[in-house]
C-alpha cells in the first residue's frame, strides 16, 4: 500500500498534466484501432449488427478490381510526386541558398502554393485550368498548341493531380533551406582552396549533410502523398474517374465506407493501408543507416 | 544574374495560376473563357455578389462564420490540451514517459483513416453526426502530436534556472505551468494556433464526413457544393468566393510568416 501512495506522490503531477492525452489516446486511438481491426473481419454497414466474416473482406479486397487501380494509382502518385517534389524542392533551394537579395521575397512566392495547395478552392481553379477550355490549352493555344482536356482524359488525368503535389514544393524547399543553413560554411572554403569546383562540392559536401532533411522530407512527404485525398475529389467531381484514374486508395476508402457503406471493408482498407505505408516508412528508416549522415 | 532572372520567373510561374484566378474573379463571366489577357478589360464585382449569395439562402458569410468558429474552438482546445502534455514530457518526471512518449511519436505517423471509421461510428451512435462536435472535441484530448512534439522541443529549451528559481519561490508545477511555461513558450503556442488555423481551414475530408446540414457547411463543403451545383456556368462567381476563401490563409500567412517558417524547420530540421 505505501508502494503506491509512494508511486503515486511521485507522479501524480505528470500523470495530471498527461491526463487529456491519455484519454485521448484511449478514446480516439486505441479503443478505434481496435474497433476498426475487429471490424476488418466482419460485414458492417451500420443498420445492422456487425457479422464476422473472418478474412473474406481481405480477399475480396485483393480480388476487387477498383481496389487493384486504386492502389497502382495511389503508388503512382506516390512514387513520381514525391521524389519530383522534392528534387524540385533541394534544386530551388540551392539556388536560393547563393544569398540572393531578397531571399524572404522569393521563398515566400515558393511556399504560398504549399499553403493553399490542399484546399477545395486550388482544387477547383487546377480542374478548370486543365480542363477543355481552361487555362493552360489557352496558353498552349497561343502558341499555336492545341491541348485536350486533361482532366477528363484517363491517361492524363492523375498528372494534373502529381503536377498540382510538385507544385506544393515549398514548403520541403523551406526545411531544405533550413538544412542547407546548417552545413558549415568552412567546408566549402576549404574546398575550394583544395581545388573542388560546384559540382564536386554538391556531392562531396552538401548533399551527403542534408541526408537527414532528405530522410525527414522523403518520410513526411510518402506519409502525406499515401493519404492525399481532396484533390483527386475535387477534380474528378468524387468519383475517381475518369475510369478510376485519379481513384486514389483513400478517395476509394471513402467511397466504400461512406457512401456503400460497406464499413467492415473500408476498415480492411484502412488496415491494408496502415501496413503498406509502415513497411515503406520502416523501409526508409532502414536503409537511412545507409545514406544517411548525421553530423557529430 | 541569370539565377536571379530564372529564380523571379520561376516564381511568377509558380503564382500564375493562382494570380489569374484572382483576376478572373473580376472579369465577366465570357471573358474568362475567351482570353488568356491577364487583366480584365472591365473590372465588375458581379462575380463576388452572385458568389456571396451562397446557395438555397444560406450566404457565404455564414460559412466563413461557421469555420471561424470550428477553429476557434480548435484553437483553443490544441492549446490547451498539446502545452499541457508537452509540459509533462519536457518537464515533468513520472514512470513509464518513454514509453508513453514513444507512443506519441508513433501516432504522428499513423494515418487516421485506421480510426475514422469507428470514430464515425461511435459519433454517430453518440448523435454527433451533423454536429461540430467531432471536429471540436478531440481537440481538448491532444490528438495532434505535431503540436505536442512542437511545443516539447519549444519547452526543453527554456532555461531550468528559471524554473527552479520560481520553485524557490514557492510555486507549484501547476503555478509553473501556467504563469511561467505558457508564457515563455509563446512562439511555440502562436505557431500551434497558425497551424491548427490553416489545417482546420483546409480539412475537407472531416468536414465532409461530418457535416450535412448546408447551414452548418464550412466554407471548404460551401465551394464543394458550389461546384456541384453550378457546372460550367457559374466559373466567375466560384474564383470569386476561392479567391475569398483564400484570403485568410494569406493573410495568416503575411502576419506570420516567420512562425510559419520557424514551426516548419523546427519539426524538419532540429526534430
Amino acid at each position: 500500500m505505501t508502494y503506491m501512495k509512494a508511486w503515486w506522490h511521485k507522479n501524480w503531477v505528470g500523470y495530471l498534466f498527461l491526463t487529456p492525452w491519455l484519454l485521448g489516446i484511449l478514446a480516439f486511438t486505441a479503443i478505434p484501432m481496435g474497433a476498426s481491426l475487429y471490424l476488418s473481419f466482419t460485414k458492417y454497414d451500420m443498420f445492422t449488427a456487425p457479422e464476422w466474416i473472418g478474412l473474406k473482406n481481405y480477399l475480396s479486397m485483393f480480388k476487387d478490381q477498383k481496389w487493384q487501380s486504386s492502389v497502382l494509382v495511389t503508388l503512382k502518385y506516390v512514387f513520381l510526386g514525391v521524389p519530383l517534389q522534392l528534387t524540385f524542392a533541394l534544386s530551388v533551394a540551392l539556388l536560393l541558398k547563393r544569398g540572393i537579395r531578397g531571399v524572404g521575397v522569393y521563398r515566400a512566392m515558393y511556399y504560398v502554393p504549399s499553403l493553399f495547395g490542399g484546399s477545395v478552392a486550388v482544387a477547383i481553379l487546377w480542374r478548370q485550368i486543365f480542363g477543355g477550355d481552361g487555362l493552360v490549352n489557352n496558353l498552349l493555344g497561343s502558341i499555336g498548341i492545341k491541348g485536350m482536356n486533361w482532366i477528363s482524359n484517363p491517361d492524363t488525368a492523375l498528372y494534373t493531380l502529381i503536377v498540382l503535389m510538385i507544385w506544393q514544393f515549398g514548403s520541403s524547399m523551406v526545411i531544405f533551406l533550413a538544412g542547407l543553413k546548417q552545413v558549415p560554411i568552412e567546408l566549402y572554403e576549404s574546398s575550394t582552396i583544395d581545388g573542388a569546383g560546384p559540382v564536386r562540392q554538391f556531392f562531396a559536401i552538401t548533399l551527403p549533410l542534408i541526408t537527414p532533411v532528405v530522410f525527414f522530407n522523403l518520410v513526411m512527404g510518402i506519409i502525406g502523398a499515401f493519404q492525399a485525398f481532396t484533390s483527386a475529389y475535387i477534380v474528378s467531381g468524387g468519383s475517381g474517374g475518369p475510369l478510376d484514374s485519379t481513384l486514389f486508395y483513400t478517395l476509394y476508402l471513402y467511397q466504400k465506407g461512406f457512401t456503400h457503406f460497406q464499413m467492415g471493408f473500408a476498415s480492411a482498407m484502412a488496415w491494408f493501408l496502415l501496413v503498406v505505408i509502415a513497411f515503406v516508412t520502416a523501409l526508409v528508416f532502414v536503409s537511412s543507416k545507409k545514406w544517411v549522415y548525421y553530423q557529430e | 544574374m541569370f539565377i536571379h532572372i530564372f529564380i523571379i520567373l520561376l516564381g511568377v510561374a509558380m503564382l500564375y495560376p493562382l494570380l489569374w484566378m484572382v483576376s478572373s474573379s473580376f472579369k465577366i463571366q465570357t471573358e474568362i473563357f475567351t482570353g488568356i489577357s491577364f487583366f480584365p478589360t472591365k473590372i465588375t464585382f458581379e462575380n463576388y455578389v452572385n458568389g456571396w449569395a451562397g446557395l438555397s439562402g444560406i450566404t457565404f458569410g455564414r460559412f466563413f462564420i461557421n469555420t471561424f468558429f470550428i477553429i476557434f474552438i480548435g484553437i483553443v482546445g490544441n492549446v490547451l490540451s498539446c502545452s499541457m502534455t508537452a509540459y509533462a514530457f519536457a518537464r515533468l518526471n513520472f514512470s513509464m514517459k518513454k514509453i508513453w512518449f514513444a507512443i506519441m511519436l508513433v501516432t504522428l505517423m499513423l494515418p487516421f483513416h485506421v480510426t475514422i471509421i469507428p470514430q464515425y461510428i461511435i459519433f454517430n451512435s453518440l448523435e454527433w453526426v451533423n454536429t461540430y462536435l467531432p471536429l471540436t472535441l478531440p481537440r481538448f484530448f491532444a490528438v495532434e502530436g505535431f503540436f505536442i512534439f512542437l511545443l516539447v522541443q519549444f519547452m526543453r529549451g527554456i532555461p531550468s534556472e528559471l524554473e527552479q528559481a520560481a520553485k524557490i519561490d514557492g510555486c507549484g508545477p501547476i503555478r509553473i505551468y501556467w504563469y511561467l511555461m505558457m508564457p515563455l513558450s509563446l512562439p511555440a503556442i502562436v505557431t500551434t494556433m497558425i497551424f491548427t488555423f490553416i489545417w482546420t481551414w483546409n480539412d475537407f475530408f472531416g468536414q465532409l464526413l461530418y457535416i450535412s446540414n448546408i447551414d452548418l457547411y464550412t466554407v471548404a463543403l460551401g465551394l464543394r457544393m458550389f461546384l456541384d451545383s453550378s457546372g460550367k456556368s457559374a466559373w466567375g462567381s466560384m474564383f470569386a468566393m476561392s479567391t475569398l476563401s483564400l484570403v485568410p490563409l494569406f493573410a495568416v500567412f503575411i502576419f506570420f510568416q516567420r512562425y510559419l517558417i520557424e514551426g516548419i524547420t523546427t519539426g524538419g530540421v532540429k526534430g
